[in-house]
This record gives C-alpha cells, structure tokens and sequence, in this order.
C-alpha cells in the first residue's frame, strides 16, 4: 500500500490509511452496520443509514494521522444519520422494543439492600486517573465487554442517550418508552456499566 | 432523605433534566454523609465521557494491528497504599 502514502510530512510515521482501502473499509463497514442495526433494529434503515454516512466521509475525505483518528471521524458521521433516522422514525414500535427487559429489578437488588443502601460490597469506591483509562487499549475492550454486558434494551438507549446523543424526549418518541421507563433503564444501565467497570478495570486488584 | 438507591436515581435523571430544588437539597445533604454515592456520582461524569469518546470494535481492531500493545503496563507514577 505504499502508493498511497501521501508523502505529507506532517503525517505521523508509518500510518497514513485511506478510507477506500479495502482492508479498512471492509471490516468499517462491518463494524457500522452492526452498531446502527443494533440502535436502529431495522436492517435497510441501518444499511441506508451506513451508506450516507460512507458517502458523505467519501466526499469530504481529508488525510488524517491514522486509522483511528478516520474510524473515530466516520463514526461521527453515523452517529448523526442514525440520531436522524431515528428522530424521523415515529413508526412501527414492535412489542419487543417497549420497556426494560429485566426481571424485576434484578440490578437494584443485587446494589442495594431492602432500605435500599449499597450493599457494602457493591459501594463504589474511588477511582484513580479514570481518564488515563481512556487512552489504553485494555479500557475499551473491558468497555465493550461490559456494554455487551447489558441487557440489550439497556444497552440500546444508553447508546442512544450517550454515544448517539439523542435527548430524553427523543428516545421516548421513538422508541414509543415512557419518560419513567426510560429513567429505569438508564438508572440500571449506569448502575450496571459502573459496576461492570469497577470489578474488571478500576478495582485494585484486577490490574 | 433519600437513601442510596433514591439518590443513584436522582444523579442518573440529572442526567437528563435539571432537578427541582427539593431534589438537590435532598440529594446534596445524603452526599454529604455518603462517600459511595458522591463516587457515584463522579462516575456517572465519567460514563458520559467514555461513551463519547467510544468507537464501535476499535478495540479488537488494535488486537489484530498491534498485539503488542495489548500488555498493560504497569503505571510507574501511579500513587500508592490507595
């Protein structure tokens, strides 16, 4: 792949990846089309929605450091063509995608007691330099490992809230959720995503 | 006053929207006597940050470009005796 290299001094050494590489672009792809099935739950919208996004970084395509720095900016792009799809989308609520799908309240009673106090095992403790954690590696695979981690409809409107960035009202809308409904899941999914990140990364002795 | 549960709860919906002032009174003086729940708190700030700084399967793709840099390595100037 040495012809593309582009020669830019300013480029850091070794890695200069376009996106119309095949060997990013396949397995992007692959990566975009899981991500925006899972949030839009409708395989042509999540391919349409993949398309734009690939043809608008295909169009504005500027020369960046380095595979993650383009991955990180085309993700950007979907994030705003999935936040369009869905805000556009006031259709077809399936019965599966109304409400939480735990057992009753199967979170807060493995955090809290019955007075509803931490269990003492469960207390969150400090955590050192967390945002040091976000530029290892390791981080994010304990991340991912976690989301995957969480109930799915859990997982599906914390991403919505927080990497997608719908607001409140607009994951209710499209989702059909009442506004309490989606207080409980994200409540369970931060609950579950803090905890899951405390035993397998911040805790004192898993590093 | 709240109690952890309760005021886990809160934090998480000022997420989303502002608390009323009953809530914040309610919610500061239970922080006050609880260590855990103001790391909650902390947390939560830090949930948002690492969602937004995510991306999807970045993670497996270093596994398979750099499968050195999967070691961690010890931080030097970490303090200790935490």
């Amino acid at each position: 792949m040495t012809d593309r290299v582009t020669g830019d001094a300013a480029q850091p050494a070794g890695e200069d990846v376009r996106l119309t590489d095949p060997e990013f672009l396949v397995p992007l792809r692959h990566q975009m089309i899981k991500f925006a099935t899972l949030q839009l739950r409708d395989p042509d919208l999540a391919e349409d929605a993949v398309q734009e996004a690939l043809a608008g970084a295909l169009k504005n395509q500027r020369s960046f450091g380095g595979r993650s720095a383009l991955k990180t900016w085309v993700f950007a792009i979907l994030k705003n063509k999935i936040a369009d799809a869905l805000r556009q989308r006031s259709r077809i609520v399936t019965a599966s995608s109304l409400g939480d799908d735990e057992d009753d309240g199967e979170t807060f009673a493995a955090l809290f007691d019955a007075r509803g106090h931490w269990h003492l095992s469960e207390q969150p403790t400090g955590w050192r330099e967390p945002e040091a954690s976000l530029r290892e590696t390791q981080f994010w695979r304990v991340f991912e490992a976690c989301l995957a981690g969480l109930p799915e409809r859990q997982a599906r409107v914390f991403m919505m809230r927080e990497f997608v960035g719908l607001d409140a009202d607009e994951i209710c809308k499209a989702l059909a959720l009442s506004r309490t409904n989606l207080n409980v899941m994200l409540h369970r999914a931060r609950l579950r995503l803090r905890a899951c990140l405390e035993n397998h990364w911040f805790a004192e002795d898993v590093r | 006053m709240p109690n952890c549960r309760e005021s886990t709860r809160l934090m998480s919906e000022a997420q989303e929207r502002a608390l009323t002032w009953g809530e914040r009174v309610a919610l500061r003086l239970h922080l006050l006597m609880c260590a855990g729940c103001r790391n909650f708190g902390k947390h939560l700030h830090f949930l948002r940050g690492a969602a937004q700084a995510y991306v999807p399967g970045e993670a497996v793709d270093a596994d398979a470009a750099h499968p050195d840099s999967t070691s961690v390595t010890p931080e030097s100037d970490a303090p200790t005796g935490h």
